[in-house]
């Protein structure tokens, strides 16, 4: 988490075995199963508020959108479940499972660390720190831009999945109450679209920062959430 | 010693026969089966009619008009000649102090056991001074006359929500009934207007069983509020099959195809238009070949145009909707990205070629 820290470790063990074990084997799972679940909700949620063009010939004969439905609420049950999992995880997991559920906000060396980052991704600073989990950038980016967004998703998600559910059913006893809450079914339906457009924006920058970082900070990023194991190049 | 409904049916020539289809078809209407007709019977044979007193605040009296339709046989005449209705400054005869007078009296006499029905909202702003009924502000009619009810009924999207007259910028803050009267049980019964007969299927329950029906989570009684229109659409089949009219003059158009992408609100609408339909189950707006436009929902004139699927997001001072924001943000983002990288891949370039300029033992005394 502090860059002091992980330089440490990261230097002890670079010296020695120039590898260090990061994500356990269920963060890692979670990981390609929620990235998979979040293209599908991306793709059938787009399509669930502005469909394909008519089919043609008898309605008996197609189920459109029933299927897309069906791929979107059942992608929807993956997310959300995998999301209790790794809430999970963070509990039992080492300390790098828990790095995108809080913050140290009250440590100024961490702020500091985070407007370092800043400046490493702005091009005034020259080397880049080296971190065994998330830089305190990255981890600042992903509380918000995920773990919380994740969470607003899937309770406005549920909430108008149970609007087709019914009364009673328990995606309506436990998330019912969001739809009056944020001020009618219409609402929410248009809040969980952006919340889907602010997610994918995430999801770019996401993808184009591990690359980056793979390739300028000298470790490995994406094969670390294959493997597991963070590489030091020197 | 007040009548029982029974009695007044009998009295106004109506046979026992008409009597007991009504029972029995109420019975069908509230989902209550066969023996509860019986019942229904008993107690409109037995208990004393309560008296309601409906009030009228900001309204069009569209619900009015709906609830004098009920096409039920003899609903009409049971809630309008039967129902005890003791006020209702549109339809008694009475007029001025004389009508006025009658609302001390049931106040005294049915003390905590006179309903009021309440068709409209009170305007707050400027004390009241937007909606004056004889001599005095609306809303503190309303105050004092609920003081002593046993239950409110809201009816219609103005008492429920505050429809039309609370839309934004709402210049006389017309408020709905249930943020002015806080401590009495009440009934929204949203819509504009409701459908006639569960105006009258909640009156009807509410007579027999002695008690409010059960509610959900936004005061709606369940029974009619329960589904969304498009849970019971009969144009259903053609939206799980992906069918829908493209333009309101199309081949699916025609076809009678699902409305969705013309901005049918019934997906996110609680009603039982798909179910009763309207004017004796006639016909309802989506049979009719147009989208439903939400009546029944909280705010429906503030929550974007009837013909759009995405609508606007009127929150945070922003008005678009999720595409185009997203669609910006995506593409600011993206762009950003592309000349972050490219801006890197120069910044690397130049210090590849500074690097091969000096020597490799100065970089790394450096790091």
């Amino acid at each position: 988490m502090l860059s002091q820290q992980d330089m440490l470790e990261a230097e002890r063990h670079g010296k020695q075995v120039r590898s260090i074990y990061v994500y356990e084997a269920p963060v890692r799972l979670w990981h390609w199963i929620n990235a998979l679940a979040m293209v599908v909700l991306a793709v059938t949620g787009y399509f669930i508020g502005l469909p394909l063009p008519t089919q043609p010939g008898e309605a008996a004969t197609h189920f459109l959108m029933g299927y897309i439905r069906f791929a979107h609420f059942a992608a929807a049950y993956i997310f959300g479940i995998g999301l209790v999992g790794r809430i999970y995880w963070a509990f039992v997991g080492n300390h790098h499972a828990k790095q995108i559920f809080k913050l140290p906000i009250t440590n100024p060396q961490w702020w500091s660390e985070v407007f370092f980052e800043l400046r490493w991704y702005l091009f005034l600073e020259k080397y880049p720190k080296k971190y065994v989990g998330h830089n305190p950038m990255a981890q600042l980016m992903m509380f918000f831009f995920f773990t919380v967004l994740a969470v607003g998703m899937v309770f406005t998600g549920f909430a108008l999945y149970s609007e087709g559910a019914g009364l009673g059913h328990w995606s309506d006893r436990l998330f019912g109450w969001v739809i009056p809450a944020l001020g009618g079914s219409m609402q929410v339906h248009n809040l969980h679209r952006l919340g889907m457009w602010i997610m994918m924006t995430f999801a770019l920058v996401h993808v184009y920062a591990a690359i980056r970082e793979d390739i300028m900070s000298r470790q490995s990023l994406i094969s670390t959430m294959i493997s597991g194991w963070r590489m030091f190049k020197d | 010693m007040t009548e029982t409904f029974y009695e007044v049916l009998r009295r106004q020539g109506i046979t026992r026969r008409s009597f007991l289809k009504f029972c029995s078809l109420t019975a069908t209407s509230l989902g209550l089966g066969s023996a509860a007709a019986p019942r229904i019977a008993h107690a409109l044979e037995n208990k004393p009619r309560t008296p309601v007193l409906w009030l009228h605040g900001l309204e069009c009296t569209c619900c009015s008009e709906s609830f004098i339709r009920s096409a039920h046989p003899l609903t009409k005449d049971v809630v309008l000649s039967m129902l005890s209705l003791d006020y209702d400054d549109t339809l008694m005869a009475a007029a001025g102090h004389q009508a006025e007078a009658i609302l001390d009296e049931v106040k005294k006499k049915y003390k905590g056991n006179y309903i009021v029905a309440v068709e409209g909202n009170p305007p707050l702003n400027e004390d009241g001074m937007f909606c004056i009924q004889g001599g005095r502000p609306f809303v503190e009619k309303l105050r004092e006359t609920c003081a002593d009810a046993k239950a409110i009924i809201s009816w219609g999207a103005c008492a429920s929500y505050g429809c039309v007259q609370a839309a934004k910028p709402n210049p006389t803050r017309a408020t709905p009934v249930h943020k002015v009267i806080t401590d009495k049980p009440i009934i929204n019964v949203p819509g504009c207007p409701p459908i006639a007969e569960v105006m009258t299927g909640v009156v009807t329950y509410m007579l027999t069983f002695d008690r409010i029906p059960e509610l959900d989570r936004q005061g709606r009684p369940k029974m009619f509020y329960g589904q969304r229109i498009h849970d019971k659409c009969y144009r259903r089949g053609h939206f799980d099959a992906g069918q829908f009219a493209e333009a309101w003059d199309d081949e699916g158009a025609r076809k009678g195809y699902c409305l969705y992408k013309m901005g049918c609100k019934g997906p996110t609408t609680y009603n039982a238009c798909s179910s009763m339909r309207w004017n004796g189950g006639v016909s309802w707006p989506v049979q009719s070949g147009h989208g439903c436009i939400g009546c029944s929902e909280e705010g429906f004139w503030d929550k974007g145009s009837f013909y759009d699927r995405v609508t606007d997001i009127k929150a945070f001072g922003v008005e678009a909707n999720a595409d185009s924001i997203g669609k910006a943000a995506a593409g600011t983002v993206g762009a950003a990205i592309a000349a972050h990288a490219a801006v890197t891949a120069l910044a690397r370039a130049r210090q590849k070629a500074g690097e091969s300029a000096s020597t490799s033992e100065e970089q790394k005394g450096e790091k």
